[in-house]
This record gives structure tokens, C-alpha cells and sequence, in this order.
């Protein structure tokens, strides 16, 4: 486990003559405070290639690139997503779509994060795309693009309640049709449940 | 026109599941059919949805590692893999040699497990009655060994982040050397009752292709897409866990048919013992644990890593708020996303086919609905 020894170095004995009585340290000015962990990802730059050739490509509406833990990412314009995709796809190779997803931040005026992860066979590389929307805001569906979209669309719908424009078939896919809330909502409390279609379908009071 | 045709083939909607033995699980698959002839599908999928992703969030990382083994409860070994992977990432720490060899040889082991069970389901569902009793007989071996391990047979929480909570113990190499020994004509075995049972070929062959093209649009990957030509695997491709010093070959077929997947995963069951044999002969002495701290508390930052479990891709997409508790845990099931091709793969062909064809893509409910 984890409680292995801490390294030595304080509790050495002290040089010099033994008997003689330590001189009581001068008090040392306070040390100030360890710095305290940066509250945003220390991401760094990413610098290669496919990055350069996206800003080129796509100017102002990629805002950042970057790296963190080795593992690149693109944080672009919400309106950008699909083309970027259908760009990565068809000039990158990156013709498959490993998945898509969403983290809410409620405090954020663009509340959500959606997270696409894209991978190429031929480069076997695996990067990122980042975009900030704000609640109500309905991006773009992806599913023109790659077809698995259609049901990673459907699962954030059903969680977040993000609508995407353009989805053949957006209805809820893991939480029954008529469920009242978005369970992955930081609003949405772990106990919480639609108390009204547990009892008109199950005929019990409570779930939990 | 009175032509040839006095029955009106009107449309008809057939409700298959949830509750059906062949669905593997509490899938409901509603058909569109003309005849015998499938129009379309609608796969209706949640009955098992438990909130794992939601629940997450209110668990500290360690107290959620447990539940990852609840999704693929055949082979919860990987998905421990996985998510303490994704954790390490995180932390940026790595597990020690030892405890990565333990590891490489418990997840191949349980994927044994994981295609032994697939196996005898999907050939029960074709007819085949035998094979289910043996291998059955072999998972049982299997799952002694994780229980001599960790005491769990199914959801074994094997791996702790950073490492393993246990030493092995005394003569689990050669328990594990043994298996692989014993194991190898086990496979011929089932090869012998199916591979050239010309009914059992006559069933799969041709049935639910999947052309590599395809594969790629819908995300499918593992077994699936191997059988469809494409030579890619994880453990190859973006080794983890040590993979790299272990040599094994990725099986692959061209047509991507339900035989070919039959094949692939009878291939690779060889492999991972071939994998085990390698790994649990060159165990390295040292700790099973690296320094992490009591209280895991990952720095601000996110991560997406993914390993190579029996279904296909299994991804962690974990995003720390640098508190004790993970802000956003996102699964990337195999079984959730090849689940999305079965419309393709069953349409145009017989109703019959639907069940062989859910067989072939070897999917878990506890997966698909998290």
C-alpha cells in the first residue's frame, strides 16, 4: 500500500559535540503557503502537424490546441464541430468515431463541454475535440459524418438534454420515453427520480 | 393483379425480448417483417441502466472502482483494467512491473472466460447443445484461479489503482501454466464439434456481414472488426499494462461474417493463453503496488484511455476536478456501441439470422445500459 517510509534527512543525528547544548534555532520567517494546485488543467501547446493544418484550415474558429498527459485535444467553435470532423475524417484519416460525450459545469455561462474522441487506424492516433455550449443551445448532429453518432446523440440527449439539430432519431435511449430530467445534470440530485412515472408505471411509490 | 401471390404480405411487427432467451440478457428488439424477411429494427435497450457514470460522481475514485466490474460482468476484469488505468493517467503514476504481468495474465485469463461463455450461448442459440456444457467446464477453471486470487468469481475488483491489493498466491504461476496446458486441446475440442459441422457453417456462413467499411462508420471494433480483414488491436496498437513483451499474433478474416467472427475469437482464445503462458513464466519479483496516496486526488485535468477488452474498445473518459471525487466518468462500452450495428446486420436477412447475429456480436446488457 501507500504507507511506505518517508524519506529520511530531519531526525539525523547532529554534527559536533555531543553534551553541548543545541543553540534553539532563530525563528524562521513563516513559509509561505505551498502553492496552492492550479485550478485549470496545466495543459501545454500542441504544436504538431495536424494542428497547424487545422488552424490553417480553420482560422479563428479552432481556439486552442493543446496536450495534457500526452494526449492531444482541439477545443474549437461549437458551429465548427462538424466540419472539423468531416475534415479529420476525410483529409486526416481519422475515419473513426470512438465516442462522444458531455460534462456539465452549471457554473459556466456555456455550460457544457460535448467531447468528441476521434482515432485513425492509419496514423494510430487518438485526439480530441472540445467545444462550450451554453444550455439550450442545439449543436449540429454528427451523424452525416459517422454513423455511430446516432446513438452516442441519443445517450446525451437522454442524460444531458442537449438537443442536436439534424439527428434522424433523437428519443431518449437509456432512461424510459416519458422520464421527466437529465440524470447526468449536476442539478440533478443522485436520489432524485421522476416520481410521477414510477407511480403511474411501476405502481409503487418510490423507487429508491 | 391475381398474380402469383394470394397471401398479402402485409408488414408485421414482431416483439422479440425482453425477456427471451437468445437476447443474452434483457435486450428488446422489436422487428419489422415481411415474412420471414427482416424490414428493420428498433433496438430498445435501459431495462439494466443503473446510473454507473452518475453514480460516480458520488463515490470517491477507489469506492467507484467496484462498480466498473457491474457493467461487463463476464469480463470484469478488464473493465477494472481500464478504469484503473484511466486513474493512473490521471495521477500520472504507473503500476510496477509485477503487478502489471499479474494483471496481463488475470484480464487474459478472464477474456477466456468471457469467449468460453460467449461461445456456448451462441452455439446453444444455433442448436448446438454440447458445446455450452464444455465450455463451461473450462470457464470454471478459469474463474477458480481469479477466486484462489481474489476470492470473487465474477465481479473480482482484482486491481486496485496503482496497482493490485494482493500478492498472488503460492503457485499461482504454475497454476496458470497448467491451465494453458490443459486448456490448448480444450479448443481443439470445440473446433472438432463446430468449425467444420456443416450445419453449424451453414448457419453463420454468410449471415450478418459486416464489411471493414462498415465496421469503421459504426465504431465497431474488437472480434467484429478483426473478422472483417482489419488487423487492429489495442494491445498491439497503443500497448498498455506491458503488452508489448509478449508475443501473440491478432487473428483476422476477410469476409466478416458470423462464421468468420466464430473463428477470430476461437483464435484468440489461443492466443491469450499463449499470452498467459509468457506472461505467468516471467512474473518479476518486486511490489504489486506503486506510491499513491491513501486519499486519491487526481490534479485538474482529464484523460481518455482505452484497452482491448473481449467485446472491443472499452474507453474511460475521466475528467478530475482535483477533489477526492471524479467529476465526469464517461464509459465507452464495446457492447453499447457495436449493439448499433445489429439493424445493419440483420436487415434484409431471415428472422433466424436475428439470433445467431445478436450471438456474433457477443454483446452484455449490464454493458450496453451501464
Amino acid at each position: 500500500m501507500a504507507d511506505e517510509q518517508k524519506p529520511g534527512g530531519s531526525d539525523s543525528p547532529l554534527p559536533g559535540g555531543g553534551g553541548a547544548i543545541p543553540k534553539p534555532a532563530p525563528p524562521k520567517p513563516a513559509a509561505p503557503a505551498p502553492p496552492k494546485p492550479p485550478a485549470v488543467m496545466s495543459a501545454t501547446e500542441w504544436t504538431g502537424d495536424l494542428a497547424r493544418e487545422m488552424k490553417d484550415r480553420f482560422s479563428a474558429d479552432i481556439v486552442a490546441t493543446s496536450t495534457y498527459l500526452g494526449q492531444n485535444f482541439a477545443v474549437v467553435t461549437p458551429g465548427a464541430v462538424v466540419p472539423v470532423l468531416e475534415f479529420l475524417k476525410l483529409e486526416a484519416d481519422f475515419d473513426y468515431l470512438v465516442d462522444i460525450t458531455a460534462v456539465d459545469w452549471p457554473k459556466r455561462a456555456e455550460r457544457f463541454d460535448l467531447v468528441y474522441v476521434v482515432y485513425s487506424f492509419f496514423r494510430n492516433e487518438r485526439m480530441r475535440l472540445k467545444t462550450q455550449i451554453p444550455d439550450g443551445f442545439q449543436p449540429r448532429s454528427g451523424v452525416g459524418v459517422h454513423l455511430t453518432a446516432n446513438w452516442l446523440e441519443r445517450e446525451i440527449f437522454d442524460m444531458f438534454g442537449i438537443t442536436f439539430a439534424g439527428h434522424p432519431d433523437l428519443r431518449r435511449i437509456l432512461m424510459p420515453d416519458g422520464w421527466q430530467g437529465y440524470p447526468l445534470r449536476k442539478d440533478y440530485g443522485i436520489l432524485q427520480q421522476d416520481d410521477r412515472w414510477v407511480r403511474e408505471n411501476l405502481g409503487i411509490e418510490s423507487g429508491q | 393483379m391475381p398474380d402469383n401471390t394470394f397471401l398479402d404480405s402485409t408488414e408485421l411487427v414482431l416483439n422479440m425480448g425482453p425477456q427471451h432467451p437468445s437476447t443474452h440478457g434483457v435486450l428488446r428488439v422489436v422487428l419489422k417483417l415481411d415474412g420471414e424477411k427482416v424490414l428493420g429494427t428498433d433496438c430498445i435497450i435501459g431495462y439494466l441502466h443503473r446510473g454507473v457514470e452518475k453514480i460516480a460522481e458520488n463515490r470517491t475514485w477507489a469506492q467507484f472502482n467496484p462498480y466498473v466490474d457491474r457493467m461487463d460482468y463476464v469480463a470484469s476484469v478488464s473493465n477494472g483494467l481500464g478504469y484503473c488505468l484511466a486513474v493512473e493517467k490521471l495521477l500520472n503514476v504507473e503500476a510496477p512491473p509485477r503487478a502489471q504481468a499479474v494483471r496481463v495474465v488475470l484480464t487474459e485469463l478472464n477474456r477466456i472466460a468471457s469467449h468460453l461463455l460467449w461461445l456456448g450461448t451462441h452455439a446453444l442459440d444455433i442448436g448446438a447443445i454440447t458445446p455450452v456444457f464444455y465450455c463451461l467446464r473450462e470457464r470454471e477453471e478459469v474463474l477458480k484461479i481469479l477466486e484462489n486470487y481474489c476470492g470473487a468469481r465474477l465481479t473480482t475488483h482484482a486491481f486496485r489503482i496503482g496497482g493490485l491489493q494482493y500478492e498472488t498466491y503460492d503457485g499461482f504461476e504454475k497454476e496458470c501454466a497448467a491451465f494453458c496446458d490443459w486448456f490448448a486441446p480444450k479448443v481443439d475440442e470445440y473446433e472438432e464439434l463446430l468449425t467444420s459441422n456443416r450445419i453449424w457453417m451453414g448457419r453463420l456462413g454468410k449471415v450478418g456481414v459486416l464489411s471493414a467499411s462498415e465496421c469503421k462508420e459504426y465504431g465497431v471494433t474488437g472480434p467484429v472488426l478483426r473478422a472483417a480483414g482489419v488487423k487492429w488491436d489495442l494491445r498491439k496498437a497503443q500497448p498498455y499494462s506491458g503488452y508489448e513483451k509478449y508475443d501473440f499474433d491478432i487473428p483476422t478474416r476477410e469476409g466478416g461474417d458470423t462464421y468468420d467472427r466464430y473463428v477470430v475469437r476461437m483464435q484468440e482464445m489461443r492466443q491469450s493463453a499463449r499470452i498467459i503462458r509468457q506472461a505467468a513464466a516471467s512474473i518479476p519479483e518486486g511490489p504489486v503496488m506503486a506510491k499513491v496516496p491513501k486519499v486519491i486526488k487526481p490534479p485538474v485535468g482529464e484523460a481518455y484511455v482505452s484497452i482491448e477488452a473481449p467485446k472491443g474498445e472499452l474507453g474511460y473518459y475521466v475528467v478530475s476536478d482535483g477533489s477526492t471525487q471524479p467529476y465526469r466518468v464517461r464509459v465507452r462500452p464495446p457492447s453499447y456501441v457495436n449493439l448499433q450495428a445489429l439493424d445493419r446486420m440483420v436487415r434484409g436477412g431471415l428472422i433466424a439470422d436475428v439470433v445467431a447475429i445478436i450471438g456474433t456480436l457477443d454483446i452484455v446488457l449490464g454493458e450496453v445500459d451501464r
